[in-house]
């Protein structure tokens, strides 16, 4: 729907087009991300994060699922979509902590209910079947969606899962973040298969594939799937194209595989730049407004910073407190052991 | 009291929990409309409807991940995996997710989902129908392993494993599942988890089994008996966590110990059973610790499998070499 520059080429506008309030907090929602992802990639080249997995390119896609779903829906998320965690409430702080290395890191404050991030890859695809399988079971108004990767595609569990939420009719969106690149591969050698989307087609369920860097296109097909799911109707892929213009993690180096120049070509179409100069031309946005947002953005991930570096170390014994309700017998002893200070 | 199989066992506690306990569903292979290949959910859909007995599309995977999804929640999920051969599709979900769901959310989600499959040879099924592999998943933590040996123990630890706030995986020794009646009462009384049951208890040495194997031992005792040998036989039930409070001071009392298991003897469950003892019970120990188990092979098609199985000649073997030591 939006070109390049930022013009509107559909002579039908949604509603969304014309709704300042809510494309400004899609574009802070961004820009935050981005701030974030860099931050942290700072902090793993400083040696004060793990490894990391940045959605530089892809940040459209994670703010308008986060948009879009309600409270009481459940994400489950691989480890791209950081933009929807967070406007789900998920604090920048406790993705730190995970990728720092502390599972209270996956004990979210807010969105309780979320799985954390998946790392098999689309192992998270069969779970987000049987949370909606709960929820049309209680009669509930609630969707379960669920992000993976093009890579993820290509996995058993991916098509497992579709199957059967065509079956059952379940209130379920899956939304593939296509992102051209599985680490080192292609698309063309992930799959002879034209779309990814059109794999909805042997589940007997919808399908479509959107730009998944024109935030405005973006909104109005998840906002249909979703409510098209939420009403009983059943399940829907969206495929979001878009690219991934950073390396896989902060442990890949995508100069051994991808051409410079193709990742030089697709900042020309990534997502931020593109709503920033509709905002404009719509009067919606000014310099002050972005100069403000830059620096509100930076504070946030700062204290997020600070928040992460001054959380203090689990104790050891940790390890085994959350590993069943009542810790069994047998491993008192190895907890015990644990917790004896090892001599100067 | 009812006068029943350890099938017909299982089937009344699925039935008296789901009765009880509406988060309770089941999903799996043919579990619906045919009641199980084995039968075990058997007039359960006509009961309770086809919403929470689901005959799920042929997807071991999706049915091990779905029941992550519904136990996360707060549903029961009890789901039949419909051979143990067909169990490793679902060790993704179960090993990077089922087990380490509380762990990882430091207890912000929990996954009490149930994870039912019939295990063992001695029926002449097809291949891959017939492998004890129970110790794979004994190894990882996170995860409870529960073995019933006869109907009232099926009953009682399947309520148990059902109302157990983490994963269990309930493995079904299928052998014995028609072999003998039990009078059971189906009164929603659960067997504790975690420990071991003494069946018979004894001076002279000490039997530790589970499963289909506690047939043979009992078998073995019993003869023993006749030669004025008293053994103490231990169904271990839960193999993850294992309970070797019991077996140590069984084998503090008898000084002898033989572990009798179907699975393969290299890193089987009896291995680290004989380690324990090595470690915390050497010196009650007067012989060696004898292990009788399947052999290091794959499991052979049905022709053989009753020379792979451990046998009543065998453990009483066993029982011999031991007690020359004493």
């Amino acid at each position: 729907m939006l070109d390049y520059e930022g013009n509107l080429l559909d002579t039908n506008i949604p509603d969304i087009a014309n709704n300042q309030q809510q494309l400004i907090k899609l574009y802070q929602s961004m820009v935050s991300t981005r701030l974030f992802d860099k931050k942290a990639t700072l902090l793993q080249r400083r040696g004060q994060l793990g490894t990391y997995s940045s959605s530089l390119g892809q940040e459209a896609i994670g703010a308008t699922i986060g948009c879009l779903m309600h409270d009481e829906d459940v994400l489950f998320n691989y480890y791209r979509e950081y933009a929807a965690q967070f406007m789900r409430g998920v604090k920048m702080s406790e993705i730190l902590l995970y990728w720092g290395g502390n599972e209270q890191g996956m004990n979210f404050q807010k969105a309780r209910h979320d799985f954390p991030i998946c790392i098999p890859i689309a192992s998270q695809v069969p779970q987000a079947v049987g949370a909606a399988y709960a929820m049309q079971l209680r009669k509930q108004q609630r969707v379960a969606v669920c992000v993976l990767g093009d890579g993820a595609t290509s996995k058993g569990d991916f098509y497992e899962a579709i199957n059967a939420a065509g079956i059952w009719n379940l209130p379920i969106i899956f939304v593939i973040n296509n992102n051209r690149w599985a680490i080192s591969l292609p698309q063309d050698k992930q799959t002879h298969a034209q779309t990814l989307a059109q794999k909805a087609i042997a589940a007997g369920i919808a399908g479509e594939q959107v730009d998944g860097n024109d935030t405005i296109a973006l909104y109005c097909r998840l906002k249909k799937a979703l409510e098209k799911a939420r009403s009983g109707a059943g399940a829907t892929i969206i495929e979001a194209l878009t690219y991934r213009l950073c390396d896989h993690t902060t442990a890949d180096d995508a100069s051994h595989y991808r051409n410079q120049q193709e990742v030089q070509e697709n900042w020309h179409y990534e997502p931020i730049q593109r709503l920033k100069y509709y905002l404009i031309k719509q009067g919606y946005w000014s310099n002050a407004d972005e100069e403000k947002l830059y620096s509100q953005s930076q504070e946030k991930v700062e204290t997020a910073v600070k928040e992460y570096l001054n959380t203090p170390e689990q104790s050891p014994e940790s390890m085994f407190d959350y590993l069943y309700e009542t810790l069994p017998d047998t491993l008192v002893e190895q907890r015990n052991s644990i917790m004896v200070k090892e001599p100067k | 009291m009812a006068d029943v199989t350890m099938l017909d066992a299982i089937n009344m506690g699925l039935r008296t929990e789901m009765a009880a306990d509406s988060n309770v569903v089941l999903l799996g292979e043919d579990i619906g409309v045919n009641g199980g290949v084995f039968r075990a959910t058997a007039g359960l859909q006509n009961t309770f409807g086809k919403q929470r007995v689901i005959d799920t599309p042929l997807s071991e995977t999706l049915i091990a991940g779905m029941a992550i999804g519904m136990a996360a929640e707060g549903l029961k999920p009890v789901v039949e995996i419909q051979f143990m051969g067909f169990i490793y599709a679902t060790f993704d979900q179960i090993i990077n997710h089922a087990s380490r769901l509380r762990n990882r959310t430091r207890g912000r989600l929990t996954c009490p989902l149930v994870l039912r499959a019939p295990f063992g040879g001695g029926i002449h099924a097809p291949e891959h129908h017939s492998e004890s592999t129970e110790a794979l998943l004994a190894h990882i933590p996170g995860l409870r392993v529960v073995i019933p040996s006869s109907p009232s123990r099926a009953y009682g630890l399947l309520l148990a494993a059902i109302r157990d706030p983490d994963p269990v995986i309930f493995l079904e020794p299928k052998r014995i599942y028609r072999m003998f009646k039990q009078q059971v009462q189906d009164n929603a009384e659960a067997l504790p988890l975690d420990v071991c049951f003494v069946l018979t208890e004894g001076t002279d040495v000490t039997l530790v089994s589970w499963g289909a194997m506690i047939h043979e031992t009992l078998a073995a005792a019993e003869q023993l008996a006749t030669n004025g040998i008293n053994a103490e036989v231990i169904d271990v039930a839960t193999i993850k966590p294992l309970d070797m409070n019991t077996i140590l001071e069984s084998v503090a009392k008898t000084g002898h110990c033989v572990i009798v298991h179907e699975a393969a003897k290299t890193c089987g469950v009896g291995a680290e059973i004989a380690a324990q003892l090595a470690e915390q019970g050497l010196m009650s120990l007067f012989a060696p610790v004898e292990r009788v188990t399947g052999f290091d092979t794959v499991m052979p098609l049905f022709k053989l499998e009753q020379k792979y199985m451990p046998s009543v000649v065998r453990i009483i073997a066993a029982v011999t070499r031991s007690l020359k030591n004493a």
